[in-house]
């Protein structure tokens, strides 16, 4: 028997051979053979009894599942601004000039290949790579050298230095929620007491809106799926953090994961759901042991489990995936295609996921951190939560604050809070805008920074990137513009095809063949992404180069042409190819400058 | 009332239309309009187009473009319409995409050359030189890339009622509009 079906047999065996499962037996057969060959496509879609075509969907869709062989060390570089501000891309050029590669290509001995991969979540201690899903943090050009070198050297990822791995918390200001003291247990133990209804009437009490950047009311979220017709209920918890400059959900599945099992068991509890699914990113692969092995520890505590706490009826399991690289799954109907093992595009709504979710059962998909407020309001109950914070955005917010800043990290505070306010506690000076929530987010100015991180002004899912006065902010717009074309889904035509054109635009005003044609242009395709585009990725794909456009004008202009227009190619060097033919060089051979 | 309220007639509307990298079905499409050229005629008149077989542009309002950008000789006629011309419209898939003839685009266009002319035994050796003959780029260029368009009209080739609307549109002063039956081709 080769190498490949034994691999794949035993993943097929682990995962009950279930189609579901395709994208996890997928990514466990890579983690072993490195690749997803045709012959492994084919053995996998055979155990599965499913078409190959099936597989290869899969395959294709995710970024980190490869179809080529792409060497037994993958590196990718993290592509976020915050990387790129602190010198990631010339560690990038470094790194393939060393290694003699040219970029996403395998070296001749099949031993390792370079690339680019959106925002890794390690903004705080960056420049950031993955080595085989694994992260290297605090990039430097003599780290990088020791990379190549042990690449050179074959020396396996388990020998390489344990520093290189090191993941920093980075907690710079506690609130209610990182701040508190909590007991293991005592969150679940609380809402048992409650009961259901009265668990329940605590969530509505409380106004918790989610974390994720919506801010939809949890309370009516777990209500709906409570009172949906159907037997079984599913309670997901979205850990697919890819908003580029998010990392506070790395922070929580590291130091407060039971917290966040105790949260989604008590979301189970709530609303009658006995099964829990987790969606880890697949940049957080790293915390997959770590987590597993909370789960087994919980489960051996009785807060996993039948009967949790002793409590008749209360039975709640968790099951964790992982994703792939695909930052469209974070949106919650593509992850639920995602976790039923199909590419991650958005599905339509209605119906939405509380009545028709994972398997088409009632589902609550929430954020991390929603989940772990839940454990709050069960412990302090509804009206204390809802006492903290704004009218309207009750509680405390965590961001992930980086960029230029004396300390960057996560900085919980109470909703409501200046921009100013944070931009001092985290030591930033001469700041010329800060993007809030991420690329599909808002970009701010100092005339704007006495406004409040809150539902009802500046809502955030997290993202808080400093920009200094040194900064070019058509260049990050351009940076923003290339992450949503990279990781538009495909499924929509507008923005498919209009997240691409906007990325081409950026490319040529960039080179010093942009005009006012090209600005218009931008304008026009991101009101068009707005209005038609099927899914939050698309509607906000236009955010960055609009808000930058009306706010730095000048960074654009000075790219700018002073004629109408320039031809976004070199029409005489276009035709060398046929001079070189017909073997001409006449005068009617060449093609000069529009007068 | 007096003699004067007498609206002053309008000048003609002046439009080019030319093909380049094309098959003439947009201008085949254009002439489905039928009788409805005659008044069109009654307020525009046309400049540089296989109608007047006029070769050279003069100032205009409207010019409309059909196909992509091929060879040299295509890029010289598409700047001296979008010189001359207040509008430019493309028209077709060719003009906005590249259309068939950009599935060349894949290919080197000197082992196209090579393939098409040198290969022929007996009949001819040589890719033709004649300086007369514009050369090729390598690539189809989608006519936005080589000059600015104002407006688009898709379509494979457009139809008839749809060019009328757009022109219609275009002339009367208002933002041109394709409702779902113009655009639709199944």
């Amino acid at each position: 028997m080769s190498d490949t079906s034994e691999v794949v047999l035993q993943a097929l065996e682990r995962r009950r051979a279930e189609p579901t499962q395709l994208l996890q037996i997928l990514r466990e057969v890579q983690e072993e053979l490195d690749w997803i060959s045709p012959e492994t496509t084919h053995s996998v879609a055979a155990g599965l009894g499913i078409p190959a075509t099936q597989v290869e969907s899969v395959v294709q869709f995710y970024s980190f599942l490869y179809e080529q062989p792409r060497g037994r060390y993958r590196i990718l570089v993290s592509d976020n601004i915050t990387d790129r501000m602190l010198g990631s891309l010339t560690l990038f050029e470094h790194m393939l000039k060393r290694l003699k590669l040219r970029r996403a290509e395998a070296s001749a001995d099949g031993a390792v290949s370079v690339d680019l991969t959106s925002c890794t979540g390690m903004c705080d201690q960056g420049p950031a790579l993955l080595v085989n899903n694994r992260p290297v943090t605090r990039l430097t050009a003599r780290r990088v050298d020791e990379i190549c070198d042990l690449v050179r050297g074959d020396v396996p990822l388990a020998e390489w230095p344990a520093d290189y791995f090191r993941v920093e918390d980075n907690i710079r200001r506690a609130d209610a929620l990182l701040g508190s003291r909590y007991e293991p247990g005592s969150g679940l133990r609380a809402a048992i007491a409650l009961g259901r209804q009265g668990m329940l009437d605590e969530m509505k009490r409380s106004n918790l809106r989610g974390r994720g950047g919506a801010g939809f009311a949890t309370a009516v979220k777990w209500e709906s799926c409570r009172n949906a017709p159907g037997a079984e209920r599913y309670i997901v918890c979205n850990a697919d953090e890819g908003e580029p400059g998010t990392f506070k959900d790395r922070v929580l599945l590291t130091s407060f994961a039971e917290r966040i099992f105790e949260g989604m068991a008590i979301a189970g509890f709530t609303v009658g759901a006995a099964n829990g699914l987790l969606y880890l990113r697949g940049e957080y692969r790293y915390l997959l042991e770590p987590l597993e092995a909370k789960l087994e520890s919980m489960r051996r505590d009785r807060r996993l489990g039948a009967s949790i706490c002793g409590a008749q009826g209360f039975d709640f399991d968790i099951e964790i995936h992982l994703g792939a690289g695909a930052y469209i799954c974070g949106e919650e109907s593509a992850l639920i295609e995602s976790l039923e093992g199909k590419p991650g595009k958005p599905r339509i709504r209605p119906p939405f996921p509380v009545t028709a979710g994972y398997l088409g059962k009632p589902t609550v998909v929430n954020n991390v951190e929603t989940l772990v407020e839940a454990t709050v309001v069960a412990l302090q109950g509804g009206r204390i939560f809802a006492g903290h914070g704004t009218r309207h955005s009750a509680g405390t917010k965590i961001l992930s604050v980086s960029g230029d800043c004396a300390r960057p990290g996560i900085y919980e505070y109470p909703f409501g809070v200046r921009v100013e306010q944070v931009l001092k506690d985290c030591g930033a000076a001469d700041v010329v805008a800060v993007q809030i929530s991420g690329p599909s987010g808002i970009c701010l100015t100092p005339d704007e920074f006495r406004r409040h991180i809150a539902f009802e002004d500046v809502p955030t899912a997290g993202a808080f990137m400093i920009f200094g006065k040194e900064r070019d902010l058509f260049e990050v717009a351009r940076n923003f513009t290339y992450f949503f074309a990279h990781e538009s889904c495909g499924f929509c035509t507008p923005c498919r095809v209009g997240t691409t054109l906007m990325r081409d635009a950026l490319d040529k005003i960039a080179d010093g063949r942009g005009s006012r044609y090209e600005i218009n242009e931008l304008m026009r395709l991101a009101e068009l992404l707005r209005r038609t585009s099927h899914c939050g990725l698309g509607q906000t794909a236009g955010n960055p180069v609009r808000d930058t456009w009306l706010k730095f004008r000048p960074a654009y202009e000075r790219r700018l042409i002073r004629g109408d227009f320039d031809p976004a190619v070199d029409l005489d060097a276009a035709l060398t190819r046929a001079r070189e033919i017909a073997g001409r060089d006449d005068a009617g051979a060449h093609i000069g400058a529009e007068q | 009332m007096s003699e004067s309220a007498e609206t002053p007639a309008l000048p003609k509307v002046r439009i080019a239309t030319t093909s380049l990298a094309g098959c003439f079905g947009c201008h085949m499409s254009f002439l489905d309009i039928d009788e409805r050229i005659l008044d069109l005629m009654k307020i525009a008149e046309f400049d540089r187009s296989p109608i007047t077989d006029i070769k050279h542009c003069s100032p205009c309002d409207i010019a409309l473009i059909e196909g992509g950008v091929c060879n040299a000789e295509n890029a010289h006629v598409l700047r001296e319409m979008r010189a001359n011309a207040k509008i430019l419209v493309a028209i077709g898939a060719c003009a906005i995409n590249g259309g068939l003839p950009a599935m060349r685009n894949r290919l080197d266009v000197g082992d196209i050359l090579n393939e098409v002319y040198r290969d022929l035994d007996g009949v001819q050796s040589h890719v033709p030189n004649d300086p007369e003959l514009p050369l090729l780029f390598d690539k189809v260029y989608p006519v936005n890339e080589v000059v600015r368009v104002d407006y688009f009209i898709p379509g494979c080739p457009p139809s008839a009622d749809a060019i009328w609307k757009y022109l219609n549109d275009l002339i009367l002063g208002r933002m041109p509009r394709l409702d779902h039956s113009l655009l639709h081709y199944d």
